[in-house]
């Protein structure tokens, strides 16, 4: 079966390491794009281009590699900005990765606008990174954390959001598409009813940005935190797009060079954007490296992207239900990206994935960095197979085919 | 379909011998692998002589971890409390009949024989360095 929307065939060759053979000549199987994603040879060339031709540090130097290293790392950074639809680059600040976006604004924009008592509203879908940060400003400041509930099918709960909105929260911080359910939240919907009620927001777009188009002038966004790694690009390297006056308004995250205009031996003024927040030598190869990835993704077209991930995991959730025994978690294909989270009857999740890799898969198992939302599940542990622009109909069946024999040996 | 799940595996993970609680017990101790949310918790009662009389575990996780518990309490039982906190890591790996285990169901197979540590220990919490190849 072919997607009509990408050449899959085509793409497949653009990344080197999905013709790795193992154990014992089975092809790779790659479906743990949601922990993350293969990389093109495009966004390897231009690392190692880098490193071979300009490496240099930036922004001081005035010698010709220096130059250009920094209109490089520069020019990747607006290539970024209009690939999230911006207003100016200088709304996009490097961070290693989601995680630490998120830690950004909540040691300085939350830190500065934050006190003992203000509501803080998550969900019950969050990644651990959008948890953690706020539980220890919580315990530090005393600020009061809500959770929008998920229901049975792996939805938000708006009407209890609605009335936890009475709440007059400060902050609204949600994942826009969850790494277990894969449920796409309603981003623009939950943004506009958090800034009727005065509420400034996060988006954590680690699974969004990855495989839908996104805009954050479109959905009204406040704060936008994303990783390179999940979307074709290195390690090492992350974005928090933060709307300009609420960047402004910020105090410091880290200090040190670059982040500063002048320093005396008691008192320095910062930087103006976005390096009051990019303290120390950046990660440059990894931006540079960041910035061929969304160029990449730029050419294959993220409604092209996420038109062929329907498409797979439509199909995949059709095979999967097939198995007698398993049990899917999420929402229907059509309110979900490329993730599927299962279990089976009688086999622990762990030994699923190890008797898939021994036939080339790579699946993920485990609670996938989201704890709470498996308790919510009464679940330990889930198996979860997730799709990129790579994946081809035929892996679904490979999947589903060597699922049936795990629950044989176990049966 | 593997050779790590040999037969062993899958009857002491399906037919555990030691699943279970006991109660009243001498020594009880549990613990979870952060890493996966594999959980154990072992029971032992122990007499005068300091020998294990009785032996359950309890909790959730993979075949490995699980396998691995109930073959471990297997071993122990009718054992003086002395010799089983010499149990190594490489003893539980052959128990298991287990060879090249990657590090991280290293970490399933090996949460049994922490839990049972720590417990004879009486330590507030596992360490990987009770299960660490010693001399």
């Amino acid at each position: 079966m072919m997607s009509q929307t990408l050449n899959v065939d085509q793409i497949r060759k653009d990344f080197p390491i999905l013709s790795r053979r193992l154990h014992g000549n089975k092809a790779l199987v790659y479906l743990d794009s949601t922990a993350t994603a293969q990389k093109p040879v495009t966004v390897i060339r231009a690392m190692e281009d880098y490193y071979n031709q300009t490496n240099a540090n930036i922004h001081r130097g005035v010698h010709t590699l220096a130059e250009e290293a920094t209109a490089a790392y520069e020019g990747a950074r607006e290539r970024i900005a209009k690939f999230i639809g911006a207003r100016h680059a200088r709304e996009v600040i490097f961070t290693r990765n989601t995680t630490e976006s998120i830690n950004l604004v909540a040691y300085s924009w939350a830190r500065k606008n934050l006190v003992s008592g203000d509501v803080v509203i998550l969900t019950e879908m969050e990644h651990h990174s959008n948890l953690v940060p706020w539980q220890i400003l919580a315990d530090e400041r005393g600020i009061r954390l809500e959770f929008i509930p998920v229901t049975e099918e792996g939805e938000l709960d708006l009407l209890t959001y609605q009335n936890l909105l009475e709440l007059r929260p400060k902050l609204v911080a949600f994942s826009q598409m969850s790494n277990v359910l894969g449920t796409i939240n309603p981003a623009r919907e939950i943004i506009e009813m958090a800034h009727r009620a005065g509420a400034v927001t996060l988006i954590d777009g680690a699974q969004s940005v990855p495989h839908l188009p996104v805009d954050v002038q479109q959905l009204g966004a406040d704060f936008l935190a994303f990783s390179a790694h999940k979307m074709c690009g290195p390690t090492g390297i992350g974005v928090l797009y933060g709307r300009r006056d609420l960047l402004e308004a910020m105090p410091p995250f880290l200090g040190g060079g670059d982040m500063i205009k002048r320093v005396t031996l008691r008192s320095f003024s910062p930087n103006e954007l976005p390096h009051k927040f990019e303290a120390g030598t950046p990660a440059i190869a990894e931006v540079i490296g960041f910035g061929a990835a969304v160029d990449y993704l730029i050419q294959m077209g993220m409604n092209n992207i996420a038109a062929h991930e329907h498409a797979i995991t439509r199909y995949a959730l059709d095979r999967l239900s097939e198995i007698s025994g398993l049990k899917l978690i999420g929402p229907s294909a059509e309110k979900k990206g490329g993730v599927c989270a299962f279990t089976m009857e009688g086999i622990h999740p762990h030994d699923i994935a190890q008797l898939l890799d021994r036939e080339g898969i790579a699946v993920r198992a485990g609670h996938h960095c989201a704890m709470p939302l498996h308790q919510r599940y009464g679940l330990p542990a889930t198996t979860r197979a997730s799709f990129y622009l790579y994946n081809t109909f035929d892996e679904v069946d490979l999947l589903a085919e060597a699922l049936e024999r795990a629950k044989e040996l176990f049966g | 379909m593997d050779d790590l799940y040999r037969e062993v595996i899958i009857e002491h993970y399906k037919n555990p011998t030691y699943r279970g609680v006991l109660d009243p017990h001498d020594i009880s101790f549990e613990d979870e692998n952060p890493l996966c949310g594999d959980q154990i918790r072992i029971d032992l009662r122990v007499n005068d002589a300091g020998v294990v009389t009785e032996a359950a575990f309890s909790g959730h996780g993979c075949a490995i971890s699980q396998a691995s518990a109930d073959l471990l309490l297997e071993s122990i039982v009718n054992k003086p409390l002395e010799e089983v906190k010499k149990i190594s890591k490489q003893d539980l790996l052959d128990l298991l009949g287990l060879e090249n285990l990657g590090p991280v169901r290293l970490k399933c197979a090996l949460l049994s024989l922490k839990v049972l540590k720590a417990g004879i220990y009486g330590l507030g919490e596992t360490d990987d360095l009770l299960v660490e190849e010693e001399e």
